[in-house]
């Protein structure tokens, strides 16, 4: 993919991202908060591809770091997000 | 062509793209952006988090399997076989397993009211994890696909990367100080640091010129000065901000993590990773627009820092603490919200701190026993993150229907008997519409002031709140002080309506 490609999905996303998180309810943003932080840790890709890199060691001990941490903030994240989200109830008529 | 030949590089190793690997990072980004749309309403929101936990996985498999560790050892000219190194494999498992484990053990233990702090600490683990990614790539470009034969990395490579490593490397100093801040490990006051917008601005401008020299030059002295000095900035931005404006620098925060995991993902042209920094760039900066909004302050004036010394300074000329007031007791309260119709109750954080929400729930479900119409009221700022009082109340069994936003309930005050603040004091403040020279002013509120009587739950009435202004509201005819520690009033209103009962 050349540049102009990944640009343009870049800025699309923008934009959807811009919809879709005005569309969440204020009651929700500290969930929201905490699961953007969970995805945010998709950058485990990089982090994964530097750990099984050979060619420099100095490297795969930065990628496997990068895998700790990032892996705290997926699991933390989700974790903590689904046990916010498991104390929104309705009114129980 | 010269631009031809640009556009080649910024592909990288990338032309060579696995098409299946292509369409599993797509599907996880569009699980992502299913994830965020899951929060519109309570009633979707599980579904959506795990719509994000499939996102993840199909990302990490995905790259597990593209990726996997090996060697591949040459025999004669043309026979190659690639091992497969099963020690790389089970290292990079046992890192996510660590993690796993760290992970898991503080989304279970942290309490509620400490939600900023993880948050806090969460994003500065993004953010360092961008800086040791971005530094591996500058290590290893090959493994990444981001070089030529002779090691050179593409020019558009080193602009993302430079881009990837300063905002990680911002995001990290700058979230370990909001943490310190909102841990009370450092004092929330803002440090003003003599002339800090000549060293900000100029360390912003060294950082832009440097990555600029980057692309002419790949030497480490380069790559590790940005470095550098981005942890510097991060710190130095953190710092002067005050307590009272940490909302708005957590999503900000959020917002750079975001960024930082686009730019990351622009290097390694990997299309799960833009879509989800775009996605959590866009929220935290929305986020960080409505707590602004919420609070009436400029985001560059919250960047410039500062917020609560000023305020500090005007306080001083508090002649208007003599006014007369009504001191109520838990009796009177409890009296007059069993004979009303419509009962409003306002929290702020302060009815957190004194971990009263239990309290204040039972209260509500007695008065809800006694026929009384309960909501609550939240104003944005209300806690210390955005929708932070939401999940307060969510955790002490408050339905979520009966909590209501600010531009939603501010109407019915006027139709309501009791309007019951607790905790909260600013966000009730008149002066924020009256007194043009009120550090509030302009910032909306609560119009607790029209409701047909106030009962105004408060420590002592010595204390103004965060802006340190003194609030009206205390001093209306139909206004009722009730003074005392938030939960044992709470506690004493439940005691009063239960006696009181049948």
């Amino acid at each position: 993919m050349d540049f102009i490609a990944i640009f343009s999905i870049f800025v699309l996303a923008c934009f959807v991202g811009y919809f879709v998180v005005w569309s969440v309810t204020p009651a929700l943003h500290t969930p929201l908060m905490s699961v953007t932080n969970a995805i945010s840790s998709v950058i485990i890709v990089g982090a994964l591809i530097a750990s099984a890199a050979a060619g420099s060691a100095t490297s795969k001990w930065l990628g496997l770091a990068a895998v700790v941490m990032a892996s705290i903030n997926i699991f933390g994240g989700f974790a903590v997000t689904s046990r916010m989200l498991a104390m929104y109830k309705k009114k129980e008529r | 062509m010269e631009f031809q030949s640009i556009l080649s590089a910024a592909t990288g190793g990338h032309g060579a793209v696995n098409p299946y690997a292509a369409i599993a990072y797509l599907v996880s980004g569009i699980l992502f952006i299913l994830a965020l749309r899951g929060l519109s309403s309570p009633a979707t929101a599980q579904s959506g988090n795990r719509f994000g936990m499939a996102g993840m996985t199909i990302a990490v498999v995905t790259t597990l399997v593209t990726h996997l560790p090996g060697a591949t050892d040459s025999f004669g000219p043309d026979s190659y076989v690639w091992r497969f190194d099963s020690t790389a494999f089970i290292e990079i498992l046992a890192a996510i397993g660590i993690g796993a484990v760290i992970g898991i053990a503080m989304a279970r233990r942290i309490a509620m009211t400490a939600m900023p702090q993880l948050v806090a600490a969460f994003h500065s683990l993004v953010g360092l994890a961008a800086v040791a990614v971005a530094a591996a790539a500058y290590l290893n470009p090959q493994a990444f696909g981001i070089a030529d034969a002779a090691g050179q990395i593409h020019v558009v490579s080193r602009v993302e990367m430079g881009l990837g490593i300063a905002i990680g490397a911002i995001t990290f100093s700058g979230s370990v100080i909001a943490f310190l801040k909102l841990n009370g490990n450092m004092s929330g006051s803002p440090i003003m640091l003599p002339g800090r917008h000549i060293i900000n601005l100029g360390t912003l401008a060294a950082i832009v010129a440097l990555t600029a020299y980057f692309t002419q030059d790949q030497s480490p002295w380069v790559f590790w000065t940005i470095t550098g000095l981005s942890f510097a900035i991060g710190f130095l931005l953190i710092i002067p901000i005050g307590g009272a404006d940490m909302p708005v620098v957590v999503s900000m925060l959020n917002s750079y993590s975001g960024w930082a995991a686009a730019a990351m993902g622009f290097t390694l042209g990997n299309t799960a990773m833009i879509i989800t920094g775009a996605l959590v760039g866009s929220s935290g900066a929305i986020l960080s627009y409505i707590m602004c909004r919420a609070m009436n302050r400029s985001f560059i004036s919250v960047i410039a820092g500062g917020f609560g010394a000023d305020a500090e300074a005007g306080s001083g000329g508090g002649a208007k603490e003599q006014r007369p007031w009504k001191p109520g007791s838990a009796d009177d309260a409890a009296f007059l919200m069993s004979q009303a119709e419509n009962v409003i109750i306002v929290p702020g954080y302060g009815m957190a701190v004194a971990q009263a929400q239990h309290a204040l729930r039972e209260m509500a479900d007695q008065l809800k026993k006694e026929g009384v119409n309960v909501k609550y009221a939240i104003h944005p700022v209300a806690g210390r993150m955005p929708g932070h009082m939401n999940v307060l109340l969510a955790e002490a069994n408050v339905p979520y229907d009966e909590v209501f936003e600010l531009e939603d309930i501010n109407g019915e005050f006027a139709q309501c008997d009791v309007a019951f603040v607790i905790g909260a004091n600013d966000v009730t403040n008149p002066a924020a519409k009256t007194d043009k020279t009120s550090p509030i002013y302009g910032m909306p509120i609560l119009d607790v002031a029209n409701a047909k009587t106030v009962l105004f739950v408060k420590r002592s009435m010595g204390g103004v709140g965060y802006a340190g202004v003194d609030n009206d509201v205390f001093y209306m005819d139909q206004t009722m002080m009730l003074l005392g520690d938030a939960k044992k009033m709470a506690d004493d209103i439940v005691k009063a309506l239960s006696g009181s009962g049948h």
